[in-house]
């Protein structure tokens, strides 16, 4: 081998690598990427049926539901315009409260309730996801209760 | 008043920092050696007044001094002593200030080993320095002063977040920030090579040392922050691809590639634009990484502080800088150029796949790190990218790169194939496989086919690591210090390696709700939830359950979780409580109060997890081995060889650092 043949050797050698590395993450990006969605836009059709994706909006207050010694418990998340039932079985993160940002991994089951595999609410009090301090401050222009709830933050 | 003489001294600081750069980058451009002596001066005097602003700050915790804004937000005079100190970094404001002290002593250690340089690359790096200095300290004046009054003074101040009150917290963001902020002398003795166009290779051999040290600092920050996520946000996750923990995972990676790829620049003086483009990255993203945590453009657990305005004034810096050294590499980086020819199967190839696949995983990281912040400013939406995507993206680069590991230790430079290390190495592989089907089938039964795989590789570099070693002792050679610690740090590697592979696919977790006397089962060992009582702390109140270990029968552990409420900011934490052990950690920690009289736990079983921190430890280790006993052999070196009186003309010829 030339020198010459030898550099183009290895140069599609290395490309080659790097395009299948690329091609790999590109492809388990694609599948495991998730979107976020507030209740409105659930409302409005915007998630594909079993798609997983996260959820985003404050719990409501008096929704917070347990059956009595089980993990199992069930909430409301709201963007104070739309509502999607939760529900989930695991330990809840210890700033998760009533009145609170919250954002929640899963999906939705066919009679609209929002299976939750993971739920996030992992920083301090005063803190609020930004996703859904800004999805709630665009509700808040037909929701005064909901222009307070973003004001707070 | 004091406190205002903090804030002068930074900005005296500030005004030093300008000269160093100043007398450092102009002395030798407009060839005036004599400006190079105010260099030094600069420096020493930039660090003595950032250390006066540092300890002006931890006067003002420790006397809980609540005028000063920062001390307010991040202090309460219920806080131990010893939390006041470490509320030094608690934020983003002190951070600054620390990220600014360890550069300072970075530039100090230089300082103190530039006889050992030529002069005028010697001002020239440290002009480098001080114009990141500079950057550092306008930023810290303009949009972060630690040193801000609050008027009027509150009574008491808002506390420390809850879970930073650890030790654990006292010692990680220090070294981590010793580490990145290390990768600033490579950067900075990469653009003085590229100022001077230097032919030769003898800057490679000059970063050599100072790289290893921030890489060996960065390994230990990184494996101390995942330790206190592990044990002190509560739930048993090490490692949760979080941008925070990506950030400084970045610099490591392109570092260790640095590392490698220099050793080929110092040995053979080829890869050197290679060499100079990984140096000028690794810091670059050190910067990107100060970028991501502290501008608050990524949700993340530890962006405790958000503010968009500091983000621009970071972005401007990061252009400024990256695009400068860019600019220069392009403009210098052909006139560098090294032109000789290795062999297929050589210690230069491997260490260029080395290179090649750990770029390519630190880009897996970074697209997954920035794709949410991308996607966010194109408008595609909101997204996040979380494990699902990094675990398998980051598995195609890192196992080819580390199953070439055991085959590059023992490469030959520059001749075709492996000599007579082939047959050795065939052992050691058939051994580890052996043993890794033993372990993986027979103690750790589980049915991944990368489990493995995994513990092959990783008992294979730690045999062939050995394989050097145990040669030269058996024939009664000495054992060099840069080879020894090139072992420690391949067997750290390994270490680590089996450390994952089991932890990642042997791990039990099981959140469950149990009344008192009930138990529930993982694996081999039984949990069982005895009840609990209220507890009172110096700062907090709260709960502590009480919870059985057995195995077999026989009695392994009791854990005492605590759910905790911090008086302060009414904050509830949750402090899991763990039965550490050499192959296996037990964990239990309190979610709530479900009723009925039950309390849902979380319950973990998680195998060789501690592998993952002393693998890292260990290859820390090897990298100080390396840099300590080089020196030492080359000052010995030096002695024997020269006749005495004269070892001090060594010096200023270009040795060592």
């Amino acid at each position: 081998m030339t020198p010459r043949r030898r550099r183009l050797f290895w140069v599609l050698g290395i490309l080659a690598g790097v395009g299948i590395a690329g091609a790999l993450a590109l492809r388990a990006f694609q599948q495991n990427v998730m979107f976020y969605f507030d209740p409105s836009r659930i409302a409005a059709g915007e998630v594909k049926p079993g798609q997983r994706f996260r959820l985003g909006g404050m719990v409501e207050q008096g929704s917070l539901a347990r059956t009595p010694g089980s993990l199992e418990v069930r909430f409301v998340v709201t963007d104070f315009r739309h509502e999607v039932p939760v529900r989930y079985a695991n330990v809840l993160p210890d700033l998760f409260r009533e009145g609170a940002g919250v954002v929640a991994h899963g999906r939705l089951d066919a009679s609209g309730t929002f299976i939750a595999d993971e739920v996030l609410a992992k920083h301090d009090e005063k803190y609020m996801p930004p996703e859904v301090a800004r999805s709630l401050k665009q509700n808040s222009a037909s929701s005064p209760a909901a222009a307070a709830a973003g004001e707070g933050h | 008043m004091v406190v205002e003489l903090g804030h002068y001294a930074l900005i005296l600081a500030l005004m030093l920092a300008a000269a160093q750069a100043f007398f450092g980058l102009l002395g030798p451009a407009l060839q005036r050696p004599r400006w190079l002596a105010a260099v030094p001066s600069a420096a020493c005097g930039q660090f003595v007044f950032i250390a006066l602003a540092t300890a002006v700050l931890v006067h003002a915790f420790v006397s809980n001094d609540f005028s000063v804004k920062y001390v307010a937000d991040n202090s309460n005079s219920a806080l131990p002593l010893f939390y006041r100190v470490t509320a030094l970094w608690g934020a983003h404001e002190g951070s600054m200030l620390l990220w600014i002290l360890v550069l300072s002593l970075w530039t100090l250690a230089l300082v103190a080993n530039a006889q050992h340089l030529p002069p005028f690359f010697a001002a020239r790096a440290l002009g480098v320095l001080g114009v990141i200095s500079c950057c550092f300290l306008l930023f810290t004046l303009l949009t972060s002063n630690p040193f801000a009054r609050l008027i009027p003074a509150v009574a008491d101040g808002h506390d420390l977040n809850p879970v930073l009150q650890d030790p654990a917290f006292a010692v990680h963001p220090p070294i981590l920030y010793m580490g990145y902020v290390g990768f600033s002398v490579s950067f900075a003795l990469a653009c003085a090579a590229m100022i001077e166009g230097r032919r030769d290779q003898l800057w490679a051999h000059w970063m050599r040392p100072w790289t290893v040290m921030a890489w060996a600092f960065l390994a230990c920050g990184i494996a101390l922050g995942s330790w206190w996520a592990y044990y002190e946000l509560g739930w048993g996750g090490f490692w949760f691809w979080d941008p925070v923990e990506n950030a400084s995972f970045m610099p490591w990676l392109i570092g260790t590639a640095l590392i490698h790829s220099l050793a080929v620049t110092d040995k053979r003086g080829l890869f050197k634009s290679w060499t100079l483009l990984l140096a000028v990255t690794a810091f670059s993203l050190s910067l990107l990484g100060t970028f991501l945590v502290r501008s608050g453009v990524l949700v993340s657990v530890h962006s405790f502080a958000a503010d968009p305005s500091r983000g621009i004034f970071i972005l401007g810096l990061l252009v400024l800088m990256i695009g400068g050294a860019l600019g220069l590499y392009a403009w210098r980086a052909p006139v560098m150029k090294s032109a000789a020819g290795f062999d297929f199967i050589s210690r230069e190839s491997f260490l260029l796949f080395n290179n090649i696949l750990l770029t390519i995983a630190a880009a897996v990281v970074f697209g997954g790190t920035l794709a949410p912040l991308i996607a966010d400013s194109l408008g595609l939406g909101t997204l996040s990218v979380g494990p699902p995507y990094f675990n398998p993206s980051f598995l195609v680069p890192i196992l080819p790169m580390l199953s070439l590991v055991a085959l590059g230790m023992h490469a030959r430079w520059r001749r075709g194939g492996l000599g007579e290390a082939r047959r050795p190495l065939l052992v050691t592989l058939a051994v580890s496989l052996l043993l890794a089907l033993a372990l993986s089938l027979g103690v750790y039964a589980h049915p991944l086919t990368l489990t493995p795989i995994g513990a092959t590789v990783g008992l294979w570099i730690i045999l062939a690591a050995l394989l050097d070693p145990i040669d030269r002792l058996r024939r009664g050679l000495r054992l060099p210090a840069s080879v020894a610690g090139m072992s420690i740090a391949h067997i750290g590697l390994g270490v680590f390696v089996l450390g994952i592979t089991f932890v990642q696919s042997n791990t039990i977790e099981r959140d469950i709700a149990l009344k008192p006397g009930e138990a529930a089962q993982l694996g081999a060992y039984q949990f069982r939830y005895d009840g609990g009582q209220d507890i009172m702390g110096p700062n907090y109140e709260g709960f502590r359950g009480q919870v059985s270990i057995t195995r077999n029968g026989a009695p392994v552990s009791v854990l005492y979780p605590e759910k905790r409420r911090y008086w302060v900011q009414g904050t509830v934490q949750t402090t899991a409580a763990i039965a550490a052990g050499f192959n296996r950690d037990l964990l239990a920690a309190l979610g709530e109060d479900v009723g009925a009289g039950a309390w849902s736990l979380r319950l973990q079983y998680r195998p060789l997890i501690r592998f993952v921190w002393i693998g890292a430890l260990i290859m820390a280790i090897g990298g100080v081995t390396a840099v300590i006993g080089r020196r030492r052999e080359q000052s010995l070196a030096a002695r024997a060889a020269l006749p005495l009186g004269a070892a001090g003309q060594l010096r200023g010829e270009g040795g060592t650092p």
